[in-house]
């Protein structure tokens, strides 16, 4: 009787969270929406969320391009294939990489700062006391760092793809000695505008909602106490990049799957 | 001085997003290669496809002049019947054009091979809604092993 009263404690905690999680949600972005007033916050934060993330991010893009291309060569050229270098670095930045990698980095440069800057406020009774000033921190807080993040990520997902490619080129063609024109027109006559790109982006606008929406969610919800920080930042990482992993296999299989 | 300094800095973000966006659309996606130019239908009537599917490129002497629109079976004589657009520039084939479908390589993707015919007096120019005639089907290479093996046998 024992275990059962603790699965249905367990399992009630967890939808009271994500009724909890909801609730935010809409607090902060469906009602009552301030748009104007917040552009300056929301730019703030999407310096912060965004800007501040380009370095890691370019340099991730450019590596994995780079390794991609070095990999795919080695085994393309066993075929006599090296010709479709430039499609395969493409398409795979394009559709899985460039979305996934970036909202795992996201999660942990930008989803973990998020959680605890909005998990200190909490400890240090800032959100209180906003809340006392008859300031609604959902509105003032949470929103603008919300809309920071979902603006973000599908532009540093972009610059990443973009950064792999050019990456590529620089071990396949330039090193390699892939030859350029076949890199490039290849790559034209394989990747589709529609398929690839737009549902590349469609990918990465659903990741940033579901990371920042976790971010956001635990920070507020977290415990006011340092270890209850310590324990919300770790689980936004865990919790998102599991999101991400899942839901890239739902997305890739309603995208690409069996048409 | 500080919030100018993050106005400038979002903007970057911003303009930097737009050339990857740019790059991509222009040098990786070959974003609107057909419907940009004026086209017309031609139909072409084979007796196996093999892997041609729509989209695929109608070439001329290796030069891409249209390509293929939709691939459906004439439900009286269940026959592939395959539409091509093809650009406007290129509206002077013959009627007595042959078209076949070839791949290019060996393990290459398929296209609609076009062999403009002889401009002899007396004989149309292609025009919209037309079928040519003259078709080669692909060659399936399951078809060629089978052949092959048969003829060793007997």
């Amino acid at each position: 009787m024992e275990w059962l009263a603790q699965i249905g404690a367990v399992n009630l905690q967890r939808l009271s969270a994500f009724g909890r999680a909801t609730l935010l949600l809409y607090g902060a972005v469906v009602a009552k929406p301030q748009l104007i007033k917040n552009t300056p916050l929301v730019l703030k934060q999407i310096y912060v969320v965004g800007v501040q993330s380009l370095l890691i991010i370019v340099v991730s893009g450019l590596f994995i391009g780079m390794v991609m291309a070095l990999q795919g060569y080695t085994i393309l050229t066993n075929y006599g294939a090296e010709g479709s270098l430039g499609p395969m670095v493409a398409l795979s930045l394009l559709r899985e990489l460039g979305p996934v990698v970036t909202a795992l980095l996201f999660a942990g440069r930008a989803g973990s700062a998020l959680t605890a800057e909005i998990g200190l406020m909490k400890a240090t009774e800032q959100l209180s006391s906003l809340e006392m000033m008859a300031i609604d921190p959902l509105r003032r807080i949470i929103a603008p760092r919300f809309w920071a993040g979902v603006i973000s990520m599908p532009m540093l997902a972009l610059i990443f793809s973009a950064v792999g490619i050019l990456g590529g080129h620089l071990v396949g063609v330039d090193w390699l000695g892939v030859d350029s024109g076949s890199y490039w027109s290849i790559m034209q006559s394989q990747v589709d505008w529609d398929k690839d790109v737009v549902n590349g982006i469609i990918k990465s606008i659903v990741f940033a909602v579901v990371i920042t929406w976790i971010a956001v969610f635990k920070g507020y919800d977290a415990m006011p106490t340092s270890e209850g920080i310590s324990k919300a930042t770790t689980e936004t990482v865990v919790f998102s990049s599991l999101a991400v992993l899942g839901l890239d296999f739902v997305l890739t299989a309603l995208m690409f799957g069996i048409e | 001085m500080t919030s100018r300094k993050v106005e400038i800095l979002v903007g970057l973000f911003v303009v930097l997003t737009i050339c990857a966006g740019l790059l991509l659309s222009m040098k990786v996606a070959n974003q609107g290669a057909s419907g940009q130019f004026e086209t017309y239908v031609l139909y072409a009537k084979f007796d196996n496809i093999g892997g041609l599917k729509a989209r695929s490129a109608v070439k001329v002497g290796g030069v891409t002049v249209g390509r293929v629109d939709s691939i459906k079976l004439n439900p009286e004589d269940f026959t592939p019947v395959v539409a091509m657009s093809i650009s406007k520039e290129y509206d002077q084939f013959p009627e007595t054009s042959s078209v076949s479908i070839l791949t290019s390589g060996l393990l290459g993707e398929q296209y609609v091979g076009f062999q403009p015919g002889f401009v002899i007096d007396g004989i149309d120019n292609l025009a919209e809604g037309d079928f040519i005639e003259d078709t080669k089907s692909a060659l399936v290479l399951e078809d060629l092993i089978g052949q092959f093996l048969f003829s060793k046998g007997s």
